[in-house]
């Protein structure tokens, strides 16, 4: 299995590639490391006389209207964001790619229901979707709205795995496996998945971005994320209140969400040409 | 001589708009231990879909229709199921696909490929079947062989990737192997040698070949018997020295006079007018019929297989007097 490596190579010399991952790299130590540096992002130290306050020393990102340190917190929702896209990104993929080995392995009344099933979960926005499950837990615990995330977000994904399966089927080696006596298991995962594993890190590349910005929405409406945790989509809906006299309090987490969105982006879009160079 | 494969009355159906159609229709053959049988035929006479038959590896939607006889040794396969299907796929029967660019897995050393068919079959650890991979490519003469265990296809040329394709077939020891244009997409010298490495796994191991080819020139002292296929028919079945020395079907015939002789005296090669019809558009009657020189009235009907000689029959009217049989390519000069 050399593939995914060259891919990833190819992805680093594009300047796109490299800038999005080395970003990409630092947000996520940084979130990993910095936090027992920081100042406590839960904490209300000085609600009174240190609230709101603008960028300093003391507090390079400014405090919030409940005087917490802005940068400890934007980290700390860095942790929580990345994470949620992460792992979401992981279970929407994982259920995508049986969906769509599945589906095109076995083909016929398998194929139909599923996609069938993949149509009408399609034609429904995954945002309403979403509002609609989470509306029903006054708490969203952020395991479950991992969950929630990743069970929407695989329907895409299994059409563009069950396409590249029915390709990949139609390959001699393939049938050169079947001829072979080996079991379906090894068919499908080892040499249906490999071969259909470009187009699947590209998307689920793109995807991490995608859920960053979903998690930060639905947490600025408040479904997501709960306070006092800090995630930059509440941050943003905490700073709504006091955002014409302490802008700093909605820009840092703003910033984060674009910044590490982008790099996602360029980074899927590099690995992207790098996976298919027709792309390019 | 023990028989190892019985094939009757073989149908492959696909539908098609207001009906089915037959690609192969009606194919019957057997194959003894230690033999090679020949299957010759252009491309679209059912000769591959024949060989996939077999396995049970039809593409859907086509199917193997009811009333058709596959025997292995006592296995009814046409019967078997599931696990019991994938336990002859490698085991009994073994696959040469014919282009050995596409049937390798690209992301896959050659190594983890032919392991990979041992360890379907055998409950060994990764080790012994890496070993077993490694005799398998000695045994079908790979240069190198310990190297190139873990390189992947793309490495190797065209005639090392067929040697890979044999050992995987050859991996768990099958006692028929099937080898459909074996040699198609390969350089003429290669050729030669992978026909040689096939001919030797025959005689070492005792294997029962299944030749499928267009290739007349390889059959020659290949094979021990010949069945030439058209429209999805044996149209003439015979031993390779008798239909060498007397091919009587008119196709047979025509296949002959297609291609250039080495000795005897220059002649214009003489292609067969038209070309195989589709198996929605064959004719009624006999399916050569619109392209043979030598068709009449009775052609109408359907022939049978009929007798020529002791283990010589052919699918053709004029074997019943066989006076007639004067090769109609080449008499007129």
């Amino acid at each position: 299995m050399t593939s995914p490596w060259r891919w990833l190579l190819a992805a680093w010399r594009d300047p796109r590639g490299r800038a999005g991952l080395a970003v990409l790299a630092v947000v996520a130590l940084v979130a990993v490391v910095a936090p027992p540096f920081l100042p406590d992002p839960v904490a209300q130290p000085d609600v009174l006389q240190g609230a709101n306050l603008p960028p300093s020393l003391a507090h390079p990102f400014g405090t919030d209207q409940l005087s917490r340190d802005l940068l400890a917190r934007v980290v700390s929702g860095a942790r929580v964001s990345l994470g949620v896209a992460f792992l979401a990104v992981a279970l929407s993929m994982t259920l995508g790619a049986l969906v769509g080995l599945v589906a095109g392995y076995f083909g016929g009344a398998v194929d139909g229901a599923l996609m069938r099933l993949v149509d009408g979960a399609l034609a429904v926005p995954r945002l309403f979707l979403l509002l609609l499950v989470l509306a029903v837990w006054e708490q969203v615990p952020a395991a479950l709205l991992v969950v929630f995330i990743g069970a929407t977000g695989w329907f895409g994904t299994s059409r563009l795995v069950r396409g590249e399966v029915l390709r990949i089927r139609e390959e001699g080696f393939v049938q050169a496996a079947e001829a072979l006596g080996a079991p379906r298991r090894r068919i499908i995962f080892l040499h249906l998945l490999p071969n259909a594993l470009a187009p699947l890190l590209v998307a689920a590349t793109l995807g991490v971005g995608d859920v960053i910005l979903l998690e930060a929405g639905l947490s600025f409406l408040g479904l997501g994320i709960q306070p006092p945790t800090p995630s930059w989509g509440g941050m943003i809906l905490d700073a709504k209140s006091v955002l014409v006299t302490a802008p700093w309090t909605a820009i840092f987490p703003g910033l984060a969400i674009a910044v590490t969105v982008l790099s996602a982006n360029l980074f899927g879009d590099a690995l992207r040409d790098a996976v298919d160079p027709r792309s390019a | 001589m023990s028989r190892v494969l019985d094939v009757q009355n073989l149908r492959v159906s696909f539908p098609v708009e207001g009906g089915r159609v037959y690609p192969v229709d009606g194919v019957s053959f057997t194959l003894d231990r230690g033999e090679t049988l020949a299957l010759v035929g252009e491309s679209g006479c059912g000769k591959s879909l024949t060989s996939l038959a077999l396995l049970r590896l039809v593409p859907r939607p086509g199917r193997v229709e009811p009333g058709s006889i596959i025997r292995l040794g006592e296995t009814d396969v046409l019967s078997l199921e599931g696990e019991a299907l994938r336990q002859i796929r490698g085991r009994r029967i073994g696959m040469i696909f014919q282009d050995p660019m596409t049937s390798l897995n690209p992301v896959f050393t050659v190594g983890d490929q032919i392991g990979e068919g041992v360890r379907a079959h055998f409950p060994v650890s990764r080790r012994e079947a890496r070993g077993r991979a490694l005799r398998l490519l000695q045994e079908v003469g790979m240069p190198d062989a310990e190297a190139r265990l873990d390189t992947y296809p793309h490495q190797l040329s065209g005639g090392m990737r067929q040697r890979v394709m044999i050992a995987i077939a050859l991996a768990a020891e099958p006692e028929i192997l099937v080898a459909d244009e074996p040699t198609t997409a390969l350089d003429v010298t290669v050729q030669a040698q992978i026909l040689e490495v096939l001919d030797r796994l025959r005689a070492d191991r005792g294997m029962a070949v299944l030749l499928i080819t267009h290739d007349l020139g390889i059959v020659a002292g290949r094979a021990d018997r010949v069945a030439v296929m058209y429209a999805g028919q044996i149209v003439e079945e015979a031993a390779t020295a008798a239909l060498f020395a007397r091919p009587s079907h008119p196709y047979t015939q025509g296949l002959f006079a297609s291609v250039p002789r080495i000795s005897g005296p220059v002649q214009r090669l003489q292609p067969i007018p038209g070309s195989v019809p589709a198996p929605s558009a064959w004719p009624t009657g006999c399916r050569f019929r619109p392209r043979c020189p030598k068709a009449f009235e009775k052609s109408e009907s359907m022939p049978p297989l009929l007798p020529l000689e002791s283990g010589h029959r052919m699918r053709c009217w004029l074997a019943e007097s066989a006076a007639e049989l004067v090769d109609p390519w080449t008499d007129d000069r």
